[in-house]
């Protein structure tokens, strides 16, 4: 899992009918200093994520797991950070 | 499948039960012209390799799929031992 | 297999059902000299490893979830082993 910071949510009305309900999230990845690094992505939420939180988030294939049944999701937002190496986030 | 040359071996007290008694080779990815790449990685060995002997690896799920592997959690085994590669005068 | 460095334990409270009773880390991914390598993944450890080790990590999804032993799940990384130390075959492929 990698992580990141959520900036916002996404919005399609026209979409795959699996993800019909389903929350995407636009976020941000972060390196070791919880600084930005590369472009943002669309995640699906598992957990009730919301913009300004630190998260952590499942990739590839395991992440259609986060959901029962399975989706198409290559990103999963599967955790809310509270602190990381014992640093409030 | 990737060539890899055996560069080192990793010791680890600590570790999931069901790597007991089995060998973990650090391998450095190698050209088939024989070209040393700089990327190194962590493999399970299956079948006896040895320091600096060129070896043929499988990644990702399909590494279970090697002998005694079933239920292991590794991601990267190797299957073979190269003897030779032969190329086109080309390719070489 | 890579090898990682612990930077510490991440803690959520609101998490994946699967992630529940799982201990996560922060580890940074390292080069063969033991340097810091990209960005840190956050993985599942059941090996107990702390702050400073070094360990071995698994990238792939089902040998994460197997190690763990929760297969189905978004799980993508998981920590496998705590490295004593690696032995060189040859001094220079280290340096």
């Amino acid at each position: 899992m990698r992580l990141a910071r959520v900036l916002g949510s996404v919005c399609a009305t026209v979409k795959d009918p699996q993800l019909d309900g389903l929350k995407l999230l636009l976020i941000q990845p972060l390196d070791a200093d919880l600084a930005d690094i590369g472009t943002p992505i669309v995640a699906l939420d598992s957990v009730g994520a919301g913009a300004g939180e630190t998260v952590y988030w499942s990739g590839r294939r395991e992440a259609c797991f986060a959901f029962d049944p399975p989706v198409a999701s290559d990103a999963s937002v599967t955790g809310i950070v509270d602190s990381l190496a014992g640093e409030q986030t | 499948m990737t060539l890899a040359r055996v560069v080192g071996n990793v010791v680890a007290t600590r570790k999931d039960p069901r790597l007991e008694g089995k060998k973990l080779l650090v391998l450095q990815q190698v050209a088939p012209d024989g070209q040393l790449r700089d990327h190194y990685f962590v493999a399970l060995d299956t079948v006896g390799a040895g320091a600096r002997e060129r070896v043929i690896c499988v990644a990702g799920s399909s590494a279970r799929m090697a002998s005694g592997m079933k239920d292991t959690p590794v991601d990267t085994a190797i299957v073979g031992i190269v003897d030779d590669i032969n190329l086109l005068p080309e390719d070489r | 297999m890579i090898f990682g460095r612990v930077v510490g334990d991440v803690v959520a409270t609101r998490k994946h059902p699967s992630h529940e009773d799982i201990k996560l880390l922060s580890v940074q991914p390292l080069d063969r000299r033991g340097k810091g390598r990209g960005a840190p993944l956050v993985a599942v450890d059941v090996l107990d490893a702390g702050a400073g080790d070094m360990v071995l990590l698994t990238l792939d999804g089902w040998a994460a979830m197997t190690a763990v032993g929760r297969v189905p799940s978004p799980i993508d990384s998981a920590v496998i082993a705590v490295i004593d130390s690696v032995e060189w075959d040859e001094p220079e492929a280290r340096d």
